[in-house]
C-alpha cells in the first residue's frame, strides 16, 4: 500500500497522505475556503463530523461532505470558493 | 436499489452502536451496524479503528472485527419509506435495509454559540477540529485558541499539542467554584480521575483561564485572532485557529423522525433501553449526554434487549448508576453563562446555512416562527447547528417533528420511495 494518494482539485493534481479525510486534503493543498455563501464569504470545514455541511464539495461528480470521505486514488474534488 | 435485510438494525457506530450491534450477535440475533463516516468508532473513538490507543476501544472494535456483525460504512439515513425499511445515501446510491427492530445510536454534536466571526475558515467545534486533526487535518507549527466549555476542551486540546499545535491557550467559560465542584464529583471514579491527571500532564505549560470567553474572532479571509472576555477585560489573542464548543446537543433526527418521545432533548427510554416507539430501542448520547462508559453500558442493555435476551446484570447496573452520576455532574458544572447570550450583534449570523442574521429573527417567539419569517434551519444542515444555539440564546423549543429527507440526498433515493407510495394510490 502506498503512503500517499495523488488526486485532483480543482483540476489540480495533489498527492497527500493516505487515509486521511478529503477535508484535511484540502487543507494539505492549501485551501483554506473550500465553498463561497450566498454573500461570497468563504466557508470551510467547521464542525468536523457531518452535521453542519460546511465542508461539502463535489466529490467525482457528486455532493459529498468532505469530512466524511477519505481520498482515493485519481479522486476528483471540486470547490466552490 | 440494493436491499439488504437484518433482525436488528443498529445506526450508528460509536461505541453505543459498537456495544449493541456485538451484544446483540452474542444474544443469537443478526445484526447490521450502519454509520455515516468511513469506519467505525464514533467521535470518541475516531483513528481508534486503524490504531487502538485507548484499552476500551481496542476490546470493543476487536470484538466487532471477530463478530459475526454485518457493519457498513458511509450510509447516512435519508428516510425510512415504511415502517421497518430504512432508505440509506451512500457514495455509490441509495442503499435499503429491511429490519425487523432498530437501534438508534447517533451520538451527539457539539453546541455551537454565534459571535462576530464564528464563521470564518479557521474557527471549528472544539470536538471538531479534535476529529479533525485525527484524519489528518494538518495542525504542526500551528497556533490554536480551545474555548468554550467542557471537559472536552481538555481533550481537544491535547489532541492538537500532540499533533504538534502549539495551544495559545484554553479558555473555559465556567467559574473556578463550579470547576473545583466537578473535580470533586469525579472522587468516587477512579477511571476519570486517572483520565484528568493524564490530561493534565499532556497540557503542562498551557495556559488555562477559567471565566473566559471568546468575544469575536478576525481576520481576512481566515480567522487571525480573537478577542477573549475576562471579567473586565478583553484580550487579543493571535492565532490560526480557534476551536470552540459549549457542551453536546443529542443527535434525535432520527429518532424525532420515529416518533420517540423526548424529555429535555434526550431520547426517553425504560429500562430496556426501550423508546415509546415500539420495536426502536436508543443507547448512549442521545438519551442523554453521558460519555463513553454511559454509551458502553446502554449499548449492551439495548443489544441484548433488541435480541430479546435478558438485559439485568448487576455488573450493568452498577457500571449504569456510577455513569449516571457522572453525567449529572458534568450537567450541573458546565451551565452557560448569561454572557454568552449578547455576544452576536445584528449582523452577526445564526444560520450559516441560509446565512440569516440576528437583525432578521429579533422577536420571533419559535424556532418555527423563524423559519417562516426568515428561513432559518432551512439549509443544508437542517437546523442542527443554529436549532440548538437558539434553544439556549432565545429559549426556543427545538421542533418536535423532524421531516424527511434528513439530509441532503441524490435524487435515487427518493424516486423509489415516491414510486411505490403512488403506485398503491394509482390504479
Amino acid at each position: 500500500m502506498s503512503s500517499e494518494v495523488r488526486l485532483f482539485i480543482d483540476g489540480a493534481e495533489f498527492r497527500v497522505p493516505a487515509g486521511i479525510s478529503v477535508a484535511a486534503a484540502l487543507r494539505h493543498a492549501g485551501y483554506e475556503a473550500t465553498r463561497r455563501a450566498f454573500d461570497a464569504s468563504p466557508r470551510a470545514a467547521f464542525c468536523g463530523m457531518g452535521v453542519c455541511f460546511e465542508c461539502r464539495v463535489r466529490i467525482d461528480g457528486s455532493e459529498r461532505l468532505g469530512c466524511l470521505e477519505r481520498v482515493t486514488d485519481d479522486m476528483d474534488i471540486r470547490c466552490d470558493a | 436499489m440494493p436491499e439488504l435485510r437484518t433482525e436488528i438494525l443498529v445506526i450508528g457506530a460509536g461505541p453505543a452502536g459498537i456495544a449493541a450491534a456485538v451484544s446483540a450477535e452474542r444474544a443469537g440475533a443478526r445484526a447490521l451496524l450502519v454509520d455515516m463516516q468511513a469506519e467505525p468508532g464514533g467521535q470518541i473513538w475516531r483513528g481508534q479503528w486503524a490504531r487502538p490507543t485507548l484499552a476500551p476501544a481496542r476490546q470493543w472494535l476487536d470484538a466487532l472485527r471477530g463478530s459475526p456483525v454485518d457493519a457498513r460504512y458511509g450510509l447516512r439515513l435519508v428516510d425510512f419509506a415504511e415502517p421497518g425499511l430504512a432508505v440509506f445515501d451512500t457514495a455509490q446510491g441509495a442503499v435499503r435495509v429491511r429490519c425487523e427492530r432498530l437501534v438508534i445510536a447517533t451520538g451527539a454534536r457539539e453546541r455551537q454559540l454565534p459571535f462576530p466571526g464564528w464563521t470564518l475558515p479557521g474557527v471549528f467545534g472544539a470536538g471538531g477540529l479534535q476529529v479533525l486533526v485525527k484524519n489528518g487535518w494538518p495542525v504542526k507549527g500551528r497556533r490554536v485558541v480551545v474555548a468554550g466549555s467542557g471537559p472536552l476542551l481538555l481533550a481537544a486540546a491535547a489532541t492538537l499539542r500532540a499533533a504538534g499545535a502549539e495551544i495559545a491557550c484554553i479558555a473555559e467559560q465556567r467559574r473556578t467554584r463550579d470547576l473545583a465542584r466537578f473535580a470533586l464529583s469525579l472522587a468516587p471514579n477512579p477511571g476519570k480521575c486517572l483520565q484528568a491527571a493524564i490530561l493534565r500532564t499532556k497540557l503542562a505549560g498551557v495556559p488555562y483561564r477559567r471565566n473566559a470567553w471568546v468575544e469575536r474572532a478576525d481576520g481576512a479571509g481566515r480567522v487571525e485572532s480573537i478577542c477573549l472576555r475576562r471579567g473586565a477585560r478583553s484580550e487579543r489573542i493571535e492565532c490560526d485557529a480557534l476551536a470552540v464548543g459549549f457542551g453536546l446537543v443529542p443527535n434525535t433526527e432520527i429518532a424525532r423522525l420515529l416518533g420517540c418521545a423526548l424529555h429535555d432533548g434526550a431520547v426517553v427510554v425504560d429500562e430496556h433501553q426501550h423508546s415509546s416507539v415500539p420495536g426502536v430501542y436508543c443507547a448512549g448520547e442521545i438519551c442523554g449526554i453521558g460519555g463513553v462508559d454511559q454509551a458502553l453500558v446502554q449499548g449492551e442493555i439495548a443489544g441484548r434487549a433488541a435480541a430479546g435476551a435478558a438485559t439485568a446484570s448487576f455488573r450493568l447496573n452498577i457500571a449504569r448508576s456510577r455513569s449516571a452520576h457522572f453525567a449529572r455532574a458534568l450537567r450541573d458544572a458546565f451551565v452557560l453563562r448569561d454572557e454568552l447570550r449578547n455576544l452576536a450583534g445584528d449582523d452577526t449570523l445564526l444560520c450559516r446555512c441560509e446565512n440569516v442574521t440576528f437583525a432578521q429573527v429579533r422577536g420571533c417567539r419559535s424556532q418555527r416562527e423563524a423559519r417562516l419569517h426568515a428561513r432559518l434551519g432551512m439549509g443544508h444542515c437542517q437546523a442542527r447547528i443554529c436549532g440548538a444555539a437558539g434553544e439556549f440564546l432565545f429559549g426556543w423549543d427545538a421542533e418536535a417533528t423532524v421531516r424527511p429527507p434528513l439530509a441532503p440526498s441524490r435524487l435515487s433515493c427518493f424516486t423509489v420511495v415516491r414510486s411505490e407510495s403512488t403506485r398503491q394510490e394509482s390504479p
